[in-house]
């Protein structure tokens, strides 16, 4: 068609709902044309095109990466799993869309899957056995004061699920700190057979003096930590299943491989180095890189995106703060585990980090 | 491994449809419109009035400045007007209009493809021909041809770069140019090899045109000193900087130019603008135009008088589609989006690309920026695009100085990657003029 048809055919309808009121005031005809084609073009600054990402592609691509950790978690922890699990998302999302709607009184955004990410990793770092309650509470604080009293999505210093852990983990020390065994529990929720955690045992045993080689016979062993066999929160059993859900967002470019890679590396060189200087007296690195919550935290809490450095040089120093703090308190510490408050200490850090960890500039000229 | 420039880039769906379509030479319009800046520099002086006949190759605006450009008419006939038109900025700019009538070309200028191949030129007469002949960056950048090649006291060039990257999707101008004008592309780097004072000469080309690459090699064995490199696609490997970075390793320094680093980068179209100009006497009047899009009829590359109403091009190319929505002057990640499809094609014209409505929109962003990071890692100046534009909207200027925002090339792969679809650039390219303001300021 020519252009002018071309105009004609979209005028018309716009000129009919009055949309363009300008026109008897234009002079020329030139003006007239060149201000319906101003109407009917789009013009914005460039570029032109968009490589398609988006925030909430990016969220979903989260969860389906989480999708085979949970999937082994409902085979161990079987119905305390599912309750758990199903209540933290439902009151993570109820959360954000009532202080979004009533209290901030914004456009709600819980479409964008955040929320539902923050309520599956909550919940992956619960016991299967933990009262409803209890879980709601954390919800609120997770979404509560770990994201929302900061201004929502992009704002939040720290981790939302890891606020929500750690307040619950201070404030209810021992529910929270009850372990349902493996597959015995699968058919129960409150009143679930519990035990403690290889982490815990090996502390208890170290603590009082026995030998590592003593304590072997009571934890399980490498293979059976890989599948997951072991008590612990929800999440943070099953290291393949972990690993799968790493790859995939590594395909899919949903994070880089910088965070994890440099938290696993300063794990397993620190507490390696201890146990070639005492074995009797220290777990090996393999132990310590599948216990605990490791896996689940180096590769889904780390590398929050809000609450991570941006740069690789930054993520360098992220991951190695993040692997020493959570041996040191392993360690010497009084908590079998650390690695929750280890990424809410370098949490605390991003901030510093993002401001002197420049990437390296084109062209910067050396002084 | 094929060479690329190491930090930064992205790859956009490369939708060069028009890349098998020879180029044609496009019918003559019944007027055209000339505007007076079309370069980088000061605006030329107009030296013909109302009613005045002009020639083809006729000079009609005469360069005002070291930094500036003549303007040459590209077609025969009677000047109608002076007045300001409305160009590919979406403002009125002052522009020669003539009405063409026949096509009566200046005496001495040879219009005939036959190959030109020796010259006895010194430096110098090239330098001037190519000034005569008002050429310009014909990539995009429109930065006057001569003043790159007359190389400031105490700096030295030792290589000569000629840019066929091409790396705007869509756009198949200096693809087809290489594959049909390569004879006279390669006499043209002989001559800005001799202007320059280089032996060698490094023509790179990316690897998703390898019938060009093939076609270049094999023409260059029968010339001295120039080499064919085919680089790895990545966007923005068009650039000055990156394009130097991939070829020989080198890094302009912040702030610097590539002869201070021992190069100067021309464009091929440019290149074949210098040959036309030294060996036939032909200046700036025409250019090849890819005119293409998802839904246009017939995709294809044209050679163009400048001037020429960019509806008369999409006219040839089978007429506006119904659901035409934007209508971009240059590549999609740096064109400009027109707001009127009678402005001009100018020198800097590489391409027209007509998107249809449902691509036409840019999505609604997200709230918030999740710093994710990704606008560092596409970043090919190493800038933090994310910080740039906070500051910007914060007007923090003396932060955007430092944290070296008059670097960003404005590529735009960092509103590309934008996962919350954020107006990074538009902030930024804000700051920049901003900042830019503050420097000159300080100057004087």
């Amino acid at each position: 068609m020519t252009t002018l048809d071309w105009v004609k055919q979209k005028f018309l309808p716009l000129l009919e709902r009055e949309k363009i009121k300008k026109v008897h005031v234009i002079k020329s005809i030139d003006d007239i044309i060149t201000e319906i084609m101003s109407k009917l073009l789009v013009v914005s600054a460039s570029p032109h095109v968009h490589s398609g990402e988006s925030t909430p592609r990016l969220m979903y691509n989260v969860v389906l990466a989480l999708i085979p950790a949970l999937a082994v978690t409902l085979f161990y922890f079987g119905l305390g799993a599912l309750i758990i699990t199903s209540i933290s998302i439902v009151s993570c999302l109820f959360f954000e869309l009532l202080i979004q709607k009533f209290l901030l009184k914004v456009k709600p955004t819980i479409s964008d899957g955040s929320a539902l990410v923050t309520g599956l990793i909550l919940a992956f770092n619960l016991p299967s056995n933990l009262p409803w309650w209890i879980v709601v509470i954390g919800a609120l604080v997770a979404i509560g004061v770990g994201k929302m009293s900061f201004g929502g999505l992009g704002r939040n210093p720290f981790n939302p699920a890891l606020v929500g852990r750690v307040f619950l983990l201070i404030s209810f020390p021992v529910q929270m700190t009850r372990w349902p065994l493996p597959i015995e529990s699968r058919m129960s929720y409150i009143d679930a057979v519990t035990g403690a955690t290889p982490l815990a045992i090996v502390k208890e045993g170290l603590s009082k003096g026995e030998l590592m080689s003593n304590i072997t016979d009571q934890i399980p062993s490498h293979m059976q930590l890989f599948m997951g066999a072991m008590g612990g929160s929800l999440g943070e059993i099953a290291a393949f299943a972990l690993l799968i859900g790493f790859v995939w967002m590594l395909l899919t470019r949903v994070i880089t491989w910088h965070i994890p890679v440099s938290i696993f590396a300063t794990i397993g060189l620190f507490t390696g180095v201890l146990w070639l200087i005492n074995p009797e007296a220290n777990a090996d690195p393999i132990f310590h890189l599948l216990t605990g919550g490791v896996m689940l935290g180096a590769i889904f809490m780390a590398t929050d995106y809000v609450t991570s450095p941006m740069h690789p040089k930054g993520m360098w120093i992220f991951g190695i703060g993040i692997g020493l703090i959570t041996v040191i308190i392993r360690v010497w510490g009084a908590y079998p585990e650390g690695i929750s408050f280890a990424i809410l200490i370098m949490n605390a850090f991003v901030p510093l980090i993002n401001r002197y960890m420049k990437p390296k500039r084109f062209g910067e000229v050396s002084k | 491994m094929l060479k690329t420039f190491p930090k930064g880039g992205v790859h956009p769906p490369e939708n060069k449809f028009s890349a098998s379509k020879p180029i044609e030479v496009l019918p003559l319009p019944e007027r055209v419109v000339i505007p007076i800046s079309q370069h980088i520099g000061a605006p030329s002086s107009p030296v013909v009035a109302k009613g005045d006949k002009v020639k083809v190759g006729q000079l009609i605006a005469k360069s005002s400045g070291f930094v500036s450009a003549n303007i040459h008419s590209s077609v025969s006939g009677t000047v109608e007007s002076l007045d300001p038109v409305l160009d590919s900025s979406g403002y009125k700019k002052p522009a020669i209009t003539i009405v063409v009538e026949g096509d009566d070309w200046l005496p001495e200028i040879d219009k005939t493809t036959d190959l030109r191949k020796e010259f006895t030129l010194s430096a110098e007469e090239i330098i001037a021909k190519i000034n005569e002949a008002g050429i310009v960056g014909l990539g995009g950048a429109t930065f006057p041809s001569h003043v790159k090649l007359s190389i400031p006291k105490g700096k030295k060039a030792d290589v000569l770069i000629i840019n066929g990257v091409e790396c705007e999707p869509y756009l198949t101008s200096d693809h087809r140019l290489m594959l049909e004008r390569a004879e006279d592309l390669m006499v043209g780097i002989m001559l800005l090899k001799k202007a320059l004072g280089v032996e060698k000469a490094l023509i790179g080309i990316e690897n998703n045109k390898p019938d060009a690459i093939a076609h270049l090699k094999n023409v260059a064995k029968s010339y001295v000193g120039i080499e064919v490199h085919a680089l790895k696609v990545k966007y923005p490997q068009g650039g000055e900087k990156q394009l130097i970075k991939s070829l020989i390793n080198r890094e302009v320094p912040s702030g610097g130019l590539p002869i201070d680093v021992g190069t100067v980068v021309h464009n091929v179209g440019t290149t074949l603008a210098v040959y036309e100009a030294v060996q036939k006497n032909k200046p700036l009047i025409e250019r090849v135009v890819t005119i293409t899009g998802k839904n246009i009829k017939n995709a294809g590359n044209y050679m163009v008088r400048i001037g020429t109403p960019i509806s008369k091009l999409i006219e040839v190319a089978g007429g506006l589609p119904e659901n035409t929505g934007k209508v971009v002057n240059g590549g999609p990640m740096m064109g400009k989006a027109l707001n009127s499809i009678d402005a001009p094609v100018t020198k800097g014209t590489s391409g027209v690309i007509l998107f249809p409505e449902k691509e036409s929109l840019r999505g609604t962003p997200q709230p918030a920026c999740i710093r994710c990071g990704k606008c560092i890692q596409v970043c090919a100046m190493g800038l933090e695009p994310f910080l740039l534009s906070r500051l910007s909207q914060r007007k923090m200027f003396e932060r955007l100085e430092m944290e070296r925002v008059i670097d960003c090339m404005e590529c735009g792969s960092c509103s590309y990657v934008c996962p919350a679809k954020l107006p990074l650039l538009d902030y930024i390219r804000l700051g920049k003029a901003e900042v830019f303001a503050i420097i000159r300021a300080r100057k004087n």
